[in-house]
């Protein structure tokens, strides 16, 4: 049996004095979770996946700056977050991710070589290479599809909860999305929405501190992100993101609670955007390298680590080599996916109906025609 | 039956068919919406089915987007279109990027009611044509029924598709036009336009709310001796291009009549496209009878909005200036 009643809102984490209207708060039933987190066999696949995670981002800010890939949105200093929220999800379970959700993904089951398709935008691209580095999507393992814009996902999350909720399937969606997104429109009203009807759906805000250039104490007065469920009638807790055993509790407790028909909630994981915004971002303008050095004190793959370490289940040793497999594993996965062939120039015109529109049939004949023409290379 | 009449009865019909089918919205359950479209679903149907949204478009989109890729077919009502804009972003970035976005993967199909168009004394915020900017944006079908039968053929398509589309009542017309409905739930196709009256001398091209005015101006066209053809587009996205040129290989020259400002709205593609497509047909200049390239003004809408008598004026001059 596992209780986590101290996470709840506000409880844990010792956050400037908030004041709330007494009574105001909703209550909050603690759910029993089957199960009790991870084992420790599984906390060391989750430090692997993790290590798989950190090693892909240094590759892929690598293969950026060497034009090999477009763009590269890193998560560095999420692995945990990303890693446990995952998997204490249901492979039935819908994800509505944002961009940042490489691990996300490798914990759903994804393959690297799928993600580096996508980063390249070659013919084995599950999206056809209609997207930027990052923004994929995998039906087969209930990944949504994400997009730039932030927060949207998240009103579609409810969406989707409130059709499980209307088919009585025992699932929950998650939405991830990051600190900027509690400013927009979607999160307030994705909220408010799911409040009203009790859907099952789990609102995961990585608050990595910054919103590009902007801190988080800049993005809103409120003393926590996870406060403003409370307006909604929503449970919202707070945890420490680099605690991946905490992150798991917490999303898994949210879980129980969802399936059983106890509503929403809202979970604020803190972390640290260790790497850039994106490739296309230079953090050194807006933070201080003390600051960063500070947040890496909280590695949350230093912290499994040396949890591994202390309770005799891993050496330096078999650290190193892992880095070493996994670093090579990265290398040979990308080359291989580079050898795949471009994607066909005519696709650009599908799936933008369910079928070509008579408009778009004339616009594929004009382009074969330029191609024909020599006026356009294939 | 009228025209808010036949899409109450379709939305009945097209519920009892398909479990599936669900219409969210502000006002839609309980209170049947504020035009009475969805009067009676929620007593038939219950609240699980005809959901009352709280005040908030990009929720309604969101939400029904999310339903769709779950695999329920919703249909979101925006109160008046002049109201779409807090779910623009859902709209556009969203809804009509899923399936490509995706490569084909999650397609997202949601049907958008909406009220549109001026006449009604509604004012800036109940009264705009604003289909320009959906029919800019691809992956979005747009279309426009001016007839009961219509109304309930292309609600009856929209549910069926399998892509976004927004349906635009003009409630203008909601109650004043009335006609014949089929019983049986007839389809009218995507992409096809309606020829409303044959003519010879000049086509004059509508949707909406515009129809009527335009077949009346072909009505007294005709006693001044001139033949005119009216085609109702229907469908904007899909046009019916194939329509919209034979007609003007017919007659030479055309006309068109919408409520939205002029600048970049339809009656703008549709003559880009006669220009690039119909050019050698042309006998005279293209003329648009459109709303002005103003706000929609409240006291003085009489001004702004495309008269018979402007309409009259545009297509006399069409085939006397030739």
């Amino acid at each position: 049996m596992f209780l986590i009643r101290e996470l709840i809102s506000g409880a844990y984490v010792a956050a400037p004095p908030v004041v709330m209207v007494e009574g105001a708060r909703p209550t909050i039933t603690p759910v029993t979770v089957e199960g009790e987190g991870l084992s420790p066999e599984r906390l060391l696949e989750a430090y692997r996946l993790m290590v798989l995670a950190r090693a892909t981002d240094e590759r892929c800010l690598s293969l950026q700056r060497q034009g090999r890939i477009g763009f590269y949105a890193p998560l560095m200093g999420q692995e945990a977050a990303q890693v446990g929220a995952s998997w204490a999800l249901r492979p039935e379970d819908w994800v509505f991710p944002a961009y940042r959700e490489l691990a996300v993904a490798l914990a759903r089951g994804v393959s690297l070589r799928a993600i580096f398709d996508q980063l390249i935008g070659n013919a084995e691209d599950r999206i056809k290479g209609r997207q930027m580095p990052n923004h994929f999507g995998f039906r087969d393992v209930n990944f949504v599809v994400a997009s730039s814009p932030i927060g949207t996902q998240i009103t579609q999350a409810v969406g989707a909860a409130m059709a499980a909720q209307r088919r009585k399937h025992e699932i929950v969606t998650i939405s991830f999305f990051g600190d900027g997104a509690t400013s927009s429109n979607d999160f307030h009203a994705g909220l408010n929405l799911a409040g009203v009807y009790q859907c099952p759906t789990i609102f995961f805000c990585q608050n990595n501190q910054w919103a590009i250039s902007l801190p988080r104490e800049r993005q809103t007065r409120s003393a926590t992100l996870a406060e403003k469920a409370n307006a909604y009638g929503i449970p919202g807790i707070r945890i420490d993101g680099n605690d991946l055993r905490r992150v798991h509790a917490a999303v898994q407790e949210a879980r129980a609670r969802a399936v059983s028909g106890g509503g929403p909630t809202m979970i604020e994981a803190e972390v640290y955007r260790f790497g850039p915004h994106s490739t296309s971002d230079d953090p050194k303008r807006y933070r201080s390298d003390a600051e960063l050095s500070a947040a890496k004190q909280r590695d949350p793959i230093d912290r499994l680590k040396m949890e591994l370490r202390a309770a005799g289940r891993w050496t330096e040793d078999e650290d190193r080599a892992l880095w070493e497999e996994v670093r090579a594993v990265v290398a040979r996965t990308f080359e291989a996916a580079e050898k795949a062939p471009p994607l066909d120039p005519r696709s650009v015109f599908d799936d933008v109906f369910a079928r070509l529109t008579p408009r778009l049939e004339e616009e594929r004949a004009e382009y074969d025609a330029l191609v024909r023409d020599g006026v356009l290379k294939s | 039956m009228n025209l808010v009449q036949a899409i109450n009865r379709t939305l009945h019909e097209a519920m009892r068919a398909d479990a599936d089918v669900l219409v969210l919205g502000e006002d839609v359950g309980v209170n049947g919406g504020v035009f009475r479209a969805t009067d009676g679903l929620y007593k038939e149907f219950g609240a699980e089915r005809v959901i009352d949204t709280p005040l908030s478009e990009t929720g309604i989109i969101g939400a029904a987007i999310g339903m769709s890729l779950y695999g329920l077919k919703p249909i979101a009502e925006i109160q008046f279109l002049d109201f779409i804009y807090p779910a623009f972003d859902q709209i556009v970035s969203e809804l009509a990027k899923f399936r490509y976005r995706s490569g084909g993967q999650y397609p997202a199909h949601v049907v958008i009611r909406s009220p549109y168009g001026g006449g009604i004394k509604g004012g800036l915020y109940h009264s705009q044509s604003t289909e320009a900017y959906f029919c800019h944006t691809p992956g979005i079908k747009v279309v426009v029924p001016s007839t009961p039968a219509d109304a309930r053929g292309l609600l009856f398509s929209s549910i069926d598709d399998e892509d976004p589309v927004l349906f635009l009542e003009p409630k203008r017309i909601y109650r004043s036009i009335t006609g014949e409905v089929p019983d049986a739930p007839e389809r009218v196709p995507f992409g096809r336009a309606r020829v409303v009256r044959e003519g010879s001398d000049v086509s004059l091209f509508a949707y909406g709310a515009m129809v009527p005015p335009t077949a009346d101006a072909a009505e007294r066209l005709a006693g001044d001796g001139i033949s005119a053809e009216v085609i109702d587009l229907r469908s904007l996205v899909p046009l019916d291009e194939p329509a919209v040129l034979a007609s003007v290989e017919k007659t030479g020259r055309a006309v068109v009549v919408h409520e939205a400002p002029r600048f970049c709205g339809f009656g703008a593609e549709l003559a880009a496209i006669l220009a690039e497509k119909a050019f050698y047909s042309l006998k005279s200049p293209i003329a648009r009878v459109t709303g002005f390239d103003t706000p929609f003004p409240y006291a003085l809408e009489n001004v702004y909005l495309p008269s018979v008598e402007r309409i009259l004026h545009a297509a006399k001059g069409a085939v006397r200036g030739s």
